[in-house]
């Protein structure tokens, strides 16, 4: 069943990024696809991971307020770089509580504080993330935790 | 001819921010406060340009290549920034702290 | 219009080249080189559009993908000093050991 839905779904990728619709260029595809299919399952990587969409609305809610986070963020360091003088930073090294039960939403934490410039995630453990920050005000934002209580809870891949 | 003010405005703004983040990479003291300068590249510069020019495509093949580009620098640039930091820190690199002088980041060369 | 949009990328990989040459760690040298990459894609994205030939997207989407595994695989050939080993076992990540 996996197999299928993963072929159909390559197929469309093929489709969406050629765009040709002659008979040849069609049996070529679904070639290449049925390639990319057997590859995979040689290879046993068609299983529940292979399906990371959980689109609900929380999630694309959720990708708003980063949008908004990396855009703040920016300006922040922006302004930081374009400083006359010696550059006004402050760096630190903070250790956060991990604040998720599933793997996914910790992964899309940490990954949410490494792409907001500023902050980097330098080490990711079952019960601690470990953060750099570029500023004093940057890591106090982290420590609010406000972005941890913004990553929906228990995100779980749809199998 | 909105359309096309827009994109300028977002090519020129996400060209000045690349510049910015590229002298960031030569004023911050050391490698992790580095990484920040180049997060500012990967995120909103990208994403201008990438936005400036599917402005320009408007809704075609083009633009959801676009935006394919986008997603996929979205989700590895992150994922490569954790590996190089977490790479230097499992090597021994030492972070500059604010509490250290930030001037004298010479003694960083090497653990 | 282009035009600025691509001096303004050249200009930016000439910054990271520089930090690149400058060194002072390798941790830096690949860092650099992960941003020549994306530069590197947006130039080719807007090279595209420069001379409306739009299948060079498809060159800048394999690049996207290409820059990641080019970082990854520098970074473990650092870290352990071979590509072969799987970096599970730690006494096989010894850099100097290179008779196996």
């Amino acid at each position: 069943m996996r197999t299928i839905t993963a072929a159909s779904l390559i197929f469309l990728f093929w489709f969406m990024l050629s765009g040709h619709t002659g008979a040849l260029l069609i049996a070529l595809g679904v070639l290449s696809t049925l390639l990319s299919v057997y590859l995979a399952k040689r290879m046993n990587i068609i299983d529940h991971e292979g399906y990371p969409f959980d689109l609900s609305v929380r999630l694309l809610r959720y990708f708003l307020y980063l949008g908004k986070e990396i855009l703040i963020s920016n300006v922040d360091v922006i302004k930081r770089i374009l400083t006359l003088g010696p550059v006004d930073i402050s760096p630190q090294v903070i250790t956060l509580p991990a604040a998720k039960k599933t793997d996914l939403s910790q992964m899309i934490y940490a990954n949410s504080i490494t792409l907001t410039p500023g902050t980097v995630t330098l080490e990711l453990s079952n019960d601690k993330i470990i953060v750099h920050a570029l500023s004093k005000k940057g890591a106090a934002d982290l420590q609010t935790g406000e972005m941890a209580r913004a990553v929906p809870d228990n995100v779980e891949l749809s199998s | 001819m909105i359309l096309e003010t827009l994109s300028w405005l977002c090519l020129v703004l996400g060209g000045l921010l690349g510049v910015i983040g590229g002298i960031g990479m030569h004023r911050f003291p050391d490698f992790y406060t580095r990484l920040h300068a180049i997060g500012i590249t990967d995120t909103l510069c990208a994403a201008l340009f990438l936005i400036g020019l599917a402005f320009q495509a408007g809704l075609t093949i083009a633009s959801f290549k676009l935006f394919l580009i986008f997603a996929f620098i979205f989700f590895t640039s992150p994922t490569a920034s954790h590996l190089l930091a977490n790479a230097a820190m499992l090597g021994g690199l030492k972070p500059v702290l604010s509490d250290d002088d930030v001037a004298n980041s010479e003694q960083l060369d090497k653990p | 219009m282009y035009t600025v949009a691509i001096i303004a990328i050249l200009i930016t990989i000439l910054l990271a080249l520089a930090r690149a040459l400058s060194g002072p760690t390798v941790y830096d040298r690949i860092a650099a080189m992960n941003m020549v990459g994306t530069k590197t894609i947006l130039l080719i994205a807007v090279y595209a559009f420069f001379t409306d030939r739009h299948d060079l997207l498809d060159i800048a989407l394999v690049y996207t993908l290409i820059n990641f595994i080019g970082v990854v695989a520098v970074l473990k050939l650092i870290e352990q000093g071979n590509l072969y080993t799987d970096g599970e076992s730690p006494e096989d990540n010894q850099p100097e050991v290179n008779d196996k």
